[in-house]
């Protein structure tokens, strides 16, 4: 769903639909009773490719330890200004 | 008063037995961090949750009978179109809960089965019938808050998608209570015999809301095992005393008196002391024998009949559309 112009679309919830047309209708009435959206994608389930989650300590291990690449490592610049 | 023993994540003596996936788990729940679907959990947390997560989307779903009943004899065209979004609000409470529940491994299909072949359990006190245009009011206030008392502490459930259910449904629940005070406070101030169906609805629903929060907890066995695992945050007695607190102060502006002899401040326990709850009657009315569980069933299972051609038909477009797509 997307919630507003300038946003980008993010995921709110599931349901169960016969078709795709349906759907986008369900999800309508089951996700923005109050104006939450001005636009909703939907993924059958089983077109998802997802990672492993037993793998996810070695898929997500190369930005470990990796900290010079956060700003806030960078500290002999404290007190200068605009940097 | 026996507390059952509190059921620990870890057991110290059992360190070397616990698996590398099941260290992982009680970490988790020990940094008050979240469970997600896919992975691995113990299986009485799993079974706790389908429980739960399932019982409570039966009582949103059979939550709208009492109020459904009004629709079309809603005193005005807002009372009616307030009514329906509301009403339409539980439905959709329901359909966030079966999604929650159905990522743990149990189908849509066999929770409906269970509640309309009477074996799931819903919330006792839709069992209740609702007689009086009043009753909209006394459900909102006194229903729908002690709902959202219940609920709260839910947006913290260990379980990811629980928690992720919660937070939708309990933005959605004030617009609820709001609206059954007003109705409220509407007949409070209009004609004596208003005043007299305002005051004789919340008398019929003051107790079975004190009942929502469930047995007392010297008589609640499962509590300890899910506050160890962070699905319950508070117990059952705290939260029912924490909303009578509430309650309190409202009644006096509606100038409603609440059925209760014994409710009294007590300036010790910087509380309100109350009066005994009938548990017997809680028991019987979610053994089946309230007052309305038979029509609430039977309307449910009728509902799901009549519904039946059209997810066929639903279901045959679509094959049709299928084959079209791929000719
Ligand atoms: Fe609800
Ligand atoms: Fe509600």
């Amino acid at each position: 769903m997307r919630s507003s112009r300038g946003i980008s679309h993010t995921h709110v919830g599931s349901l169960h639909a016969p078709d795709a047309t349906l759907a986008v209708r369900n999800a309508r009435d089951l996700y923005t009773r109050r104006n939450e959206g001005v636009s909703i994608w939907v993924v059958p389930a089983d077109a998802i490719t997802t990672s492993d989650p037993d793998a996810k300590g070695a898929f997500f291990e190369s930005p470990a330890g990796k900290n010079y690449r956060h700003a806030s490592y960078y500290t002999k610049s404290e007190g200068v200004k605009h940097l | 008063m026996t507390i059952p023993p509190v059921p620990y994540a870890i057991d110290p003596d059992n360190a070397a037995t616990v698996s590398a996936e099941e260290q992982q788990f009680n970490d988790l729940i020990a940094a008050d961090s979240r469970i997600e679907p896919r992975d691995w959990m113990p299986d009485g947390y799993r079974k706790t949750l389908i429980r739960q997560i399932s019982q409570h989307a039966h009582s949103e779903i059979i939550g709208m009978q009492p109020e459904g009943n009004w629709i079309t004899r809603a005193p005005s065209l807002k009372r009616k179109a307030i009514l329906l979004a509301k009403v339409q609000d539980e439905a959709g409470h329901g359909l966030y809960l079966y999604s929650a529940a159905q990522t743990l491994g149990i189908s849509r299909d066999l929770m409906t089965e269970q509640l309309i072949a009477g074996k799931a359990r819903y919330s006792s006190i839709f069992n209740y019938p609702s007689p009086t245009w009043a009753d909209m009011g006394a459900i909102g206030w006194l229903v729908d808050g002690a709902a959202i008392c219940n609920q709260v502490p839910l947006c913290r459930a260990s379980y990811g998608p629980y928690g992720r259910a919660m937070v939708r449904i309990c933005k959605e629940e004030s617009f609820h209570q709001r609206q059954g005070f007003e109705i409220l406070l509407e007949l409070m101030n209009g004609t004596p015999a208003q005043r007299e169906m305002a005051q004789d609805s919340v008398n019929r629903w003051y107790w079975p809301a004190l009942q929502m929060f469930g047995p007392p907890d010297d008589d609640s066995p499962n509590s300890a095992q899910s506050m160890a695992w962070n699905i319950k945050r508070f117990s059952n007695d705290d939260l029912r005393q924490r909303f009578v607190g509430m309650l309190v102060p409202q009644a006096e502006v509606l100038g409603v008196t609440l059925p209760d002899p014994d409710l009294r401040w007590n300036e010790e326990k910087g509380a309100y002391d109350m009066g005994e709850i009938d548990w017997t009657e809680f028991h019987e009315v979610l053994a089946g024998r309230g007052p309305a569980n038979a029509r609430r069933l039977q309307r449910r299972r009728d509902a799901h009949d009549e519904g039946q051609w059209v997810r066929e038909a639903a279901a045959a477009y679509a094959a049709k559309q299928a084959v079209k797509a791929v000719a």
